[in-house]
């Protein structure tokens, strides 16, 4: 069964900044959720609050119907993939050791097999297990990170702008099997990009946030016929008219 | 220099003992600096007040710190009970980690504060509990710098571990200070030779487990890590007495750091062995710590003077002459510390005024009363406390002194001084071998104005009423006459050809003394 979550009033404030200004957001099993909006509008923090990297000011965050801050964190987070902004590999591990943490940590370990698996889901040769995460460009190494955050079986898969550093075929090709995966293996997904157009393709429903507040939750197709307010239809117009350019071109 | 091989070939047994005590001390301090660290990576505080004490440990003198242990192991025993040490391995040990903490605190803490957040985060989001994010990510990360703080505290700890010695642990110390006391310039250097030495294999072996970490090479690092194993193994082996307890009973001889005093030592040691007993010697002990030894029973005898005793222990200023000394001296070691005066061994060690035979004769002194007609055309030289002292205000007073010029020399330079006419008259030490072997005068103190060093034997409370020790004693007392002491130091303290061992001229001053 995929996760379902709940935000309710959740706040966050640092000393001058409010990163989060009172999110409410439910968030159905099985969804896939693109998260979008500019840079510092709290993607990443709302992200973080659901498996508690960050604790709320006020506010609460359910995970199946359970307040996240009444569980235990470690056993919470086994049971979600998390993919990081900024890669976060364990430099001094092979890429084999780091793919496999998940379930080395409830004492489980994982085959050559399945990893090689996990390695070619991501579009990697196998052969790479042996490697340390300081032989691999930035682009591999992000799709290490998400290889790792499939390799628990979870539940709930949080990404932080997964693909931020692939180039755009590869980037292309992943996500499409990201979508897939998340519908074979009944996931619920959350993912943060600032491609708007990537966001309207994978997602069935897209957050904008602004300045701490979901400012348009809206499906693609009612984004792309123009619902969703200013700020997102901003953020929709650059797709857009990219295409239109690509048009004229051709024309 | 094939004296100092050989030197160095006889230094097996204080090396291994050195090898024990610093890798016992370097496994402590890292035993203590690690979870401190781990304890600091979560608190400020913490790494504040650890960082604060490790720095402030570091700047006290490691001789100092090592002679604060004994008192205040010495008011531990109220906890522990009186078994606990206060001399020796126990407090060289504690000195020595502490001293060992701050290199290995300070490298594990900046480890720890240079790691990677996002590594750290990471580790947090597969679901790390404390422990596994400790073992998994923090320990590997952390290792080389940790390793090179244990480097480096593995350095500072063998060098500063020869001055245990000065706490009775025999460590590579004991041939330096034995060498420094008696010019034997090649026990020093050998010395000096074996514990470079030991640092420099140590630093390289902890340096290979060092570069295997950071280069996640198991080999290099299981290698180095295997070597420092068999040493430290070889040295605990080697010092396991493999012989079975013969039922002798052990006494524990303290000496301070002269020659005088390591040969009387000896002489004392080959005696009780005689008389059945199994012998330790804790040689090169500071002054207030080996009669603090005694009175606490880590040692059961030592010698000491009259005249130090009175000054420095019992405080007094005044001289009520030579037997009331000697009596109030007894009285007041019986009662306030409990130990026991033995005797008189027979010679002193008194400050004294001493000219060369020939201008003695010129001038026609033989006592210092008449030293005070001709001293306002005369130059005196003493050692640099001398003119401080209050044996000289003592003596200046009674017999009216007063010289054309003060000059102060160190000890050794008193007797070159005369010689060179650089002084006329000088305050030698009664026994010193340089006396007779410079044919010096020793002038007479009629009216007793200086106050008398005569030698005791001092034995411990335990000690004290020990009657089959006392009967192996007591053929010494008053055995040594002063000339005969002179010459033993002398064949110590002399730098030619003929220089003897401690032991040797201890030997040779039984024979003398008639105990063979
Ligand atoms: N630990 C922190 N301390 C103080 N302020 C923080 C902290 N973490 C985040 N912030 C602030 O909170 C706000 C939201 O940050 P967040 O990382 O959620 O942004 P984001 O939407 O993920 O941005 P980006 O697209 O650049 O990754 C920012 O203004 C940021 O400066
Ligand atoms: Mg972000």
């Amino acid at each position: 069964m995929a996760s379902s979550l709940a935000f309710e009033g959740v706040t966050k404030r640092y000393d001058t900044t409010e990163a989060l200004a009172g999110i409410d957001l439910t968030v159905e099993p099985g969804s896939f959720i693109a998260l979008v909006g500019a840079s510092g509008s709290g993607k990443s923090t709302l992200l973080k609050t659901i498996n508690r990297l960050v604790d709320p000011t006020e506010g609460r965050v359910l995970l199946d119907g359970e307040d996240v801050t009444t569980r235990d964190p470690t056993e919470m987070r086994r049971r979600m993939g998390y993919v990081f902004q900024g890669i976060g590999l364990f430099p001094h591990l092979t890429v084999g050791e780091n793919i496999a943490m998940g379930p080395r940590l409830v004492g489980e370990k994982l085959t050559g097999e399945r990893i090689a698996e996990l390695l070619e889901l991501v579009d990697l040769q196998p052969d790479m297990a042996s490697r340390l995460p300081a032989e691999l460009s930035g682009g591999q190494q992000q799709r290490v990170g998400v290889a790792r955050a499939l390799a628990g079986d979870p539940k709930l898969l949080l990404m932080d702008e997964p693909f931020g550093a692939l180039d755009p075929v590869t980037r292309d090709a992943l996500g499409t099997r990201v979508r897939d995966l998340h519908a074979r293996l009944d996931l619920t997904t959350i993912m943060v990009t600032h491609d708007m157009a990537e966001a309207l393709i994978l997602a069935e429903r897209v957050l904008v946030m602004d300045r701490g507040r979901i400012v348009a939750d809206e499906t693609p197709q009612a984004l792309a016929s123009g619902k969703g307010g200013d700020i997102a239809q901003a953020l929709v117009e650059i797709p857009r008219h990219q295409a239109q350019r690509m048009k004229e071109l051709e024309a | 220099m094939s004296a100092v091989w050989t030197a160095l070939l006889g230094l097996g047994d204080v090396l291994a003992q050195h090898v024990i005590l610093s890798a016992c001390a370097i496994g402590l301090g890292t035993a203590v600096a690690l979870p401190l660290a781990v304890w600091a990576s979560r608190s400020q505080a913490v790494s504040r007040g650890a960082l604060g004490f490790a720095s402030l440990v570091q700047t006290i003198p490691a001789l100092a710190l090592l002679a604060l242990f004994f008192p205040i192991l010495l008011s531990l025993r109220a906890v522990f009970g009186p078994d606990l040490p206060t001399l020796g391995f126990l407090p060289a040990l504690l000195a020595l980690a502490l001293y060992a903490l701050l290199p290995i605190l300070r490298n594990a803490v900046t480890a720890q504060t240079n790691l990677d957040p996002g590594v750290l985060q990471a580790a947090d989001a597969v679901g790390m509990s404390f422990w596994q994010r400790l073992r998994i990510v923090e320990a590997p990360l952390a290792a080389p710098y940790i390793m090179a703080g244990i480097r480096t505290a593995a350095v500072w700890t063998i060098g500063a571990a020869t001055l245990s010695t000065t706490i009775g642990q025999p460590s590579l110390g004991d041939p330096i200070f034995a060498g420094l006391q008696t010019q034997n310039w090649t026990l020093v250097l050998a010395g000096c030779i074996a514990s470079a030495g030991l640092a420099i294999v140590a630093d390289a072996l902890l340096g290979l487990i060092e570069s295997g970490f950071r280069h996640r090479d198991r080999r290099r690092w299981l290698g180095g890590a295997i070597a420092v194993a068999v040493g430290v193994a070889a040295a605990f082996a080697s010092q396991v007495d493999w012989s079975r307890d013969d039922g002798r009973e052990t006494i524990v001889i303290g000496t301070k750091q002269f020659s005088e005093q390591l040969i009387l030592g000896r002489l004392v040691g080959d005696r009780l062995r005689e008389a059945g007993y199994n012998v330790e010697y804790l040689e090169g002990l500071g002054s207030a710590v080996v009669a603090q030894a005694v009175a606490n029973g880590s040692i059961d005898l030592y010698f000491d003077y009259t005249g130090t005793i009175w000054a420095n222990q019992m405080k007094r200023t005044d001289n009520p002459g030579r037997n009331a000394m000697y009596n109030a001296i007894v009285k007041w070691e019986r009662e306030k510390q409990g130990t026991r005066v033995l005797g008189k061994l027979g010679f002193e060690n008194a400050y004294a005024f001493a000219m060369r035979e020939d201008r003695a004769k010129e001038l026609g002194i033989t006592t210092i009363a008449d030293l005070a007609r001709a001293a306002p055309r005369l130059v005196a030289g003493g050692d640099p406390e001398w003119f401080e002292r209050p044996e000289w205000f003592a003596v200046r007073d009674v017999y009216g002194l007063k010289f054309a010029r003060q000059r102060n020399f160190s000890p050794t330079f008193m007797y070159d001084a005369l010689r060179s006419d650089e002084a006329d008259v000088i305050t030698a030490y009664t026994s010193d071998g340089r006396i007779s072997a410079d044919r010096l005068r020793v002038l007479e103190d009629p009216r007793e104005a200086l106050p008398s060093y005569d030698t005791l034997i001092i034995l411990s409370p335990e000690r004290a009423n020990d009657e089959k020790l006392i009967a192996a004693l007591r053929p010494l007392l008053g055995s040594i006459n002063v000339e005969n002491m002179r010459e033993a130091n002398f064949s110590v303290d002399r730098t030619d050809g003929e220089k003897k061992t401690p032991a040797e001229a201890a030997r040779a001053l039984a024979k003398a003394s008639g105990q063979e």
